[in-house]
């Protein structure tokens, strides 16, 4: 059965190994391999259904049904597609939730400050828009100052203007902060705006690995952009002829 | 199954306002407290109808006494100890003694029996069916059992009072933590919280509002279980008095103390809705 440990490695930031789960007769991670150095920020992409949200969990330690070894540090923290705002907390006591620090309080401003929601505090989480509720939630996440944060598709509900800010923020959040990062989505362009390197997730399996090495902030008509999206659409069975489009209609 | 028995007067009285509309919601809010005065309009002018019926002789005082009459009955039983009766305030002290036992006791064993079956599946099977077999019973059609099995004590009355205050609490409170999106305790998981901090954080304060329901309802059900439990069997307390006032054709006494059951009641639902208006203020602003 799964052997856990929740330790911290110097090597990478964290470790599968071996990971396998399966919903019935269905596999849907299938002896899977992944190591994500310190600091490093891996975008995950594929068809609805193979798996990508399925290991987030697994990494976030939600999942009991995994086999295989799974080394993940202590400090793993996770912003999901809905903000999962708590919503009888106002903005600021959802961020020191089950936070140990002594100074909860001062360390959840500092977080609000820089996702720029100060004066949004003391506000009742239904009270935000759909942007201000995700930047709660990355804040949230922050806080707890994790060496691995993982991203569940948190733009993808947000309009076009509020994703590219977003983008922006989470950039600059990870400049300062440096955890490594995976960041699950649907969308080609996002991965290739913001990640080291791009995992195209496929079967159960890691079909295909790219690293992005363009410097940021990056130019979306980038050559070496064009040529791997060009890539990725084919590695997700998109045809040449609509090379800008995003996978669409995937929102496992 | 999970027959969820939501107070629609509370839903009613959260104004609907947009989100996130500040000063829209300040301007309803000022409406409702304005409402709430015009809503006594209504009964006064009733008493004061009545008041006039009595005093042109349309109401005989055989039938129904008139409200003066009350009031001077009231105060007579407040200021002298009667020999039938007692004082008012001792009857009412010993029906609050009793009503607060068995009210506090059914409270917190419904809230402790819809943590367990909200949170479990094990406890819902074993719990869930047996109370809504029980809650189908008619209370009142229990009490002379009770009184078989424990007795013309305090010990029968609590206990109905008890019930009472149970079981819509239960239903109401297991219905509203049963709603909490599952996906709140998937992220406490991972925001660290432990096992109590999840009940504490997510699980509590998530089924406050069908507690606060529940509580709405079962006060008037425990107080009306209170009223029939104190007519046998008792030589003191509200319903006491009416058992006695009946004997003696007192009929000013039985108006008396039917008028005390309202404002009690009243009382309760004012209460209720003070903490929804504090412990709610998180959906105050979000339209249903």
């Amino acid at each position: 059965m799964a052997s856990r440990l929740r330790t911290v490695e110097t090597t990478s930031a964290a470790c599968v190994q071996g990971l396998s789960r399966k919903f019935g007769a269905r596999t849907v991670l299938d002896d899977l391999d992944l190591e994500i150095a310190p600091g490093e920020f891996i975008a995950m992409i594929g068809r609805s259904g193979t798996g990508k949200s399925t290991l987030l969990r697994a990494l976030a330690g939600l999942d009991s049904g995994i086999t295989g070894t799974l080394t993940v540090p202590g400090e793993t923290a996770v912003a999901f597609q809905e903000p999962r705002l708590v919503p009888w907390k106002r903005v600021a006591d959802n961020l020191t939730l089950g936070l140990r620090t002594p100074d909860a309080k001062a360390v959840a401003a500092g977080a609000l400050a820089e996702v720029g929601l100060t004066e949004r505090a003391g506000a009742w989480p239904l009270t935000l828009s759909g942007g201000e509720a995700q930047r709660a939630s990355l804040a949230r996440a922050l806080v707890r100052q994790p060496s691995l944060l993982l991203l569940d598709e948190p733009f993808s509900a947000l309009d076009a203007l509020t994703r590219i800010s977003m983008h922006r923020l989470v950039l600059s959040l990870w400049e300062r902060h440096r955890p490594a990062v995976l960041l699950v989505t649907h969308d080609v362009d996002e991965a290739l705006a913001l990640a080291d390197r791009v995992l195209v997730l496929n079967e159960g399996r890691i079909a295909h690995s790219a690293a992005v090495t363009v410097p940021r902030p990056r130019d979306r008509n980038h050559p070496e952009l064009t040529a791997l999206r060009q890539r990725l659409l084919t590695e997700l069975g998109v045809p040449a002829e609509e090379p800008s489009a995003p996978v669409e209609g995937d929102r496992s | 199954m999970s027959a969820s028995v939501h107070d629609a007067s509370a839903a009613a009285a959260r104004p609907a306002v947009a989100a996130g509309a500040t000063p829209p919601t300040r301007r309803a809010e000022g409406r409702s407290r304005r409402d709430g005065w015009l809503r006594i309009v209504s009964p006064i002018a009733l008493v004061l109808l009545w008041q006039l019926l009595s005093a042109t002789g349309v109401l005989p005082p055989s039938k129904l006494v008139s409200p003066t009459t009350v009031v001077h009955e009231g105060w007579t039983l407040i200021t002298t100890n009667n020999p039938s009766y007692g004082t008012l305030q001792y009857s009412l002290a010993v029906s609050a003694e009793r009503w607060g036992i068995g009210f506090s006791i059914g409270t917190v064993a419904a809230i402790i029996l819809a943590v367990a079956t909200g949170l479990s599946r094990i406890a819902e099977y074993v719990v869930d069916p047996i109370v809504q077999v029980l809650r189908s019973i008619p209370l009142l059609g229990i009490l002379p059992l009770f009184i078989v099995w424990f007795g013309i004590g305090e010990l029968p009355k609590i206990l109905i009072v008890l019930l009472g205050a149970l079981f819509p609490m239960y239903v109401n409170t297991y219905a509203e933590i049963r709603g909490i999106d599952p996906k709140l305790g998937e992220a406490a998981r991972t925001l660290g919280l432990s096992w109590w901090g999840r009940i504490r954080h997510i699980v509590l304060p998530g089924g406050l509002p069908g507690a606060l329901s529940g509580i709405r309802l079962g006060s008037f059900a425990s107080l009306l279980a209170l009223v029939v439990a104190e007519q046998f069997n008792t030589n003191a307390g509200l319903g006491f008095m009416i058992t006695q006032a009946e004997s003696f054709l007192q009929n000013s006494i039985i108006v008396l103390v039917l008028v005390v059951y309202a404002i009690l009641g009243l009382l309760a639902n004012g209460i209720v809705r003070l903490i929804e208006r504090k412990a709610l203020a998180w959906r105050r602003d979000f339209a249903r």
